[in-house]
């Protein structure tokens, strides 16, 4: 950040950003099972993630910027998320949404990964089974407070 | 003077592709597509291969196994009971048919039969699920055909129906409701009008969806026509459930081998012709209908009576101060305190247990009045818990079936006569449709791959297991 | 056709290759040996008076760890078979030793048996003859092992794979 009058306006521009981002998610929905439903109740009308402004999925990789991994990854499944997540640009974020994508939860197996930051970064941990709308919505609203408190530049 | 060779003409094409000769159209090549593990349809992770010409699949081949989590091996794992939590997670958008049809293979094999209250009260939460079911299907179709309100409003509806699972079962989802011998508790005492309120709200959404799309000019063209099979082919690839109906077979598991009430109750099997989408959709809209009028049936017969639960005016004590009592020895006077529990651990109270639950000690958990209150409750509670203990079926095997919202949804139970499972399988209904899926799709167009794909209804937890 | 007729009607064909029959909880089973099995899977399909026309179902299972069957065969697979003209069931079971674990593939007669029979070759690695493309089903070629044997560890862990395409 600049001194004086310079450091004042690319402060308030990086703030600028920051609130842009973070009410600007184009979310990648990386959908593969029971969380999957709450997923979609979240964005349906009773609990409308879209007045976070979140509520435009974007199904291509390169158009995203959060991924939402909702849904138990399996060691069959593993290379498909840890390839969409290379495929995406920079800034990303990515949500582990549910207990399977946490640790693996109640399926220590042969076929499970336990837990998907073995595989890609993860930002926010969402655990349930399945949670609830309103915990997605908090763990949403944590991610927001994540990327506004990121510096955009430098 | 250098010489120039001559350059042959080339034809307009040529010269714009560049260097080469322009391909003729017998030698042109198919296109591998791959509509890959991450694909916008919202019904569950597939991978499907398809071999183009132009815009027309010429071969298919669909590779599944994406959301493998070991289900039958994790039965083998834990006691009977403990098998719950994953049969929710098979067909995750109609738990409660899992969780009973899993429980009843289990009660063929000890030979026992629940109460009649309880084959009333599976009835109605299955058919429930039954709807959520097809909301979900229907509503993921449409919207992947562009009909985003229609999503909407199904999950709307849908919404109405988990708030009243809610109520009974404690959760949305992932509910674990069933349990051998009977369910976890009695339904709550305002179930009926949360009920009918839903089924109000859940009607004018179908009146809404009709509207929609029914005679909608591009849904009909989109869904009519397209992903037809032969009945031969149907039965061939043991398709059941919706998409059996559809071709024109009125085979339900519900009137073949009745189970539970079903015998009791009057329903009509919503039947099609022609074995394509819209036939399927068809079905599934009516047969919500059908799951509505079976419900309230139930809840007008349902036996028993309301349950009574309601505290009388002695100083009450809560749940969590009853038990610290019982655990300190403090045992007199336990068993006659009311309590007031919280609406959905009402139902599992002395009174409302012997309604819901076989009357057979060797499996069914004591109601906590008992365990915490008397020795021989506790002992029977303990019993039940301990490992090596518990529910023992003889040495045999079993295979019950349940009607599915995708079709016949069998458990084959294999017991060694101990306390575990040793092998338990689940006949998947929506396996045979997706095997069938390449023969449905091949010699339509991409387009068309959408909507059958959506009226399949994959469900992969199921699938996969 | 009552179960007990059905059973009657394939010892009558079938005779000493009908190892046993029996009605457990009113499920009526035969056991039947593995010589014969592809043609009593087809009797069945096409008999006028069983008419199975639907494999309901097609799975194994694993007795090595089972308390008293210790000299007997150690897998069995079992086709449950169901009409949907006569509405009737029965359960085929053929015992299949661990050291010749091949089966005649019911492919030609149902077209589900593919991926049943899929599976079955994933999890138990039981093999299918005549099977026109026995592959994994629900797991990665890379994988090694088969899941749903006795002897598989449930939390044995396997190599990641790669991206691949």
């Amino acid at each position: 950040m600049g001194v004086g009058l310079g450091g004042f306006f690319t402060g308030k521009l990086d703030d600028a950003i920051a609130w842009a981002r973070k009410y600007s998610i184009f979310q990648y929905p990386f959908v593969t099972a029971c969380c999957g439903m709450e997923y979609m109740a979240t964005a349906c009308s009773h609990y409308d993630i879209d007045r976070f402004g979140a509520g435009l999925p974007r199904f291509s990789p390169r158009q995203a910027d959060v991924l939402f991994v909702v849904g138990t990854i399996n060691h069959k499944m593993a290379p498909v998320l840890k390839r969409i997540y290379d495929q995406m640009t920079e800034p990303k974020w990515v949500v582990a949404f549910g207990q399977c994508t946490c640790t693996g939860a109640f399926y220590d197996n042969y076929a499970v990964v336990q837990g998907i930051d073995t595989i890609v970064p993860v930002d926010i941990y969402i655990p349930g089974c399945p949670p609830r709308p309103e915990t997605v919505l908090d763990g949403l609203m944590k991610l927001q407070e994540k990327i506004a408190a990121e510096k955009p530049r430098t | 003077m250098v010489e120039t060779p001559e350059v042959p003409a080339r034809r307009t094409q040529e010269f714009f592709l560049g260097e080469g000769t322009f391909p003729q159209p017998e030698a042109t090549e198919n296109l591998l597509v791959n509509m890959g593990p991450a694909h916008p349809a919202m019904h569950g992770v597939i991978r499907i291969f398809t071999e183009l010409d132009g815009e027309r699949v010429v071969k298919a081949d669909v590779e599944i196994g994406y959301l493998h989590r070991g289900f039958e091996k994790h039965c083998e794992a834990g006691p009977y009971n403990n098998a719950m939590p994953y049969t929710d997670r098979l067909n995750y958008v109609s738990p409660l048919i899992n969780n009973f049809g899993y429980c009843s293979a289990v009660e063929k094999l000890l030979g026992i039969d629940v109460t009649e209250r309880c084959q009333y009260v599976r009835v109605i939460m299955s058919e429930i699920s039954r709807i959520t079911d097809h909301l979900t299907c229907i509503g993921a179709t449409a919207m992947e055909l562009g009909a985003f309100t229609v999503f909407l409003y199904m999950i709307k509806a849908r919404e109405f129906l988990w708030e009243v699972i809610e109520q009974v079962t404690g959760a949305r989802l992932t509910i674990s409701y069933g349990r051998v011998g009977g369910v976890k508790a009695d339904l709550p005492p305002d179930f009926e009008p949360a009920v009918r309120s839903a089924f109000r709200e859940t009607r004018t959404v179908l009146d809404e969806v009709h509207k929609l799309l029914t005679g909608n000019r591009i849904f009909v063209d989109r869904m009519k026509g397209v992903g037809v099979l032969s009945r031969e082919e149907t039965i061939s690839y043991a398709i059941t459930g919706p998409m059996l109906r559809a071709c024109g077979v009125p085979f339900d598991v519900r009137r073949a081998a009745p189970y539970w009430a079903y015998d009791r109750l009057d329903f009509e099997i919503p039947v099609g012709e022609a074995g394509d989408n819209y036939d399927r959709y068809l079905v599934r809209m009516a047969e919500m209908g059908q799951s509505m009028r079976i419900v309230e049936q139930a809840l007008a017969r349902l036996p028993g009576g309301p349950v009574s639960v309601d505290v009388e005016g002695r100083p009450l004590a809560t749940p969590a101060e009853y038990v610290d009592r019982g655990k300190l020895g403090k045992t007199d006077g336990l068993l006659l305190t009311p309590l007031r529990l919280s609406p959905n651990l009402r139902g599992q109270e002395r009174a409302a247990h012997r309604t819901v639950n076989a009357p057979d000690k060797r499996v069914v958990l004591p109601p906590k009045a008992d365990t915490y209150g008397s020795i021989e409750g506790l002992m029977n509670h303990f019993m039940l818990i301990m490992e090596g203990f518990g529910i023992r079926p003889p040495k045999g095997e079993a295979y019950f079936a349940v009607e599915g919202a995708n079709g016949e949804l069998g458990f084959y139970v294999v017991s060694d006569g101990t306390d575990r499972p040793y092998r338990v399988r689940c006949r998947p209904p929506c396996l045979p449709p997706t095997a069938a899926l390449p023969r449905m799709i091949e010699g339509s167009m991409v387009a068309d791959i959408v909507p059958t794909f959506g009226s399949v209804n994959m469900i992969a937890g199921e699938l996969e297991r | 056709m009552d179960g007990h007729a059905i059973l009657a009607r394939l010892r009558e064909r079938f005779g000493p290759a009908i190892l046993e029959t029996g009605d457990h909880r009113g499920d009526h089973t035969a056991v039947v040996d593995r010589a014969r099995l592809a043609e009593l899977l087809r009797f069945c399909r096409d008999d006028a008076a069983l008419r199975f026309d639907m494999l309901m179902d097609l799975t194994a299972v694993d007795y090595l760890k089972f308390p008293g069957r210790d000299a007997g065969a150690r897998f069995e697979v079992v086709y449950h078979l169901y009409s949907v003209t006569e509405g009737h069931r029965v359960r085929i079971k053929v015992p299949v030793e661990e050291d010749d674990p091949v089966v005649p593939s019911a492919v030609p007669l149902w077209a589900i048996a593919n991926w049943y029979e899929r599976e079955v070759w994933d999890m138990f690695g039981i093999r299918f003859d005549g099977h026109p493309d026995l592959r994994r089903l629900l797991l990665y070629e890379e994988f090694v092992g088969h899941p749903l044997r006795k002897d598989y560890a449930i939390n044995r862990r396997q190599p990641l794979i790669g991206p691949r395409n």
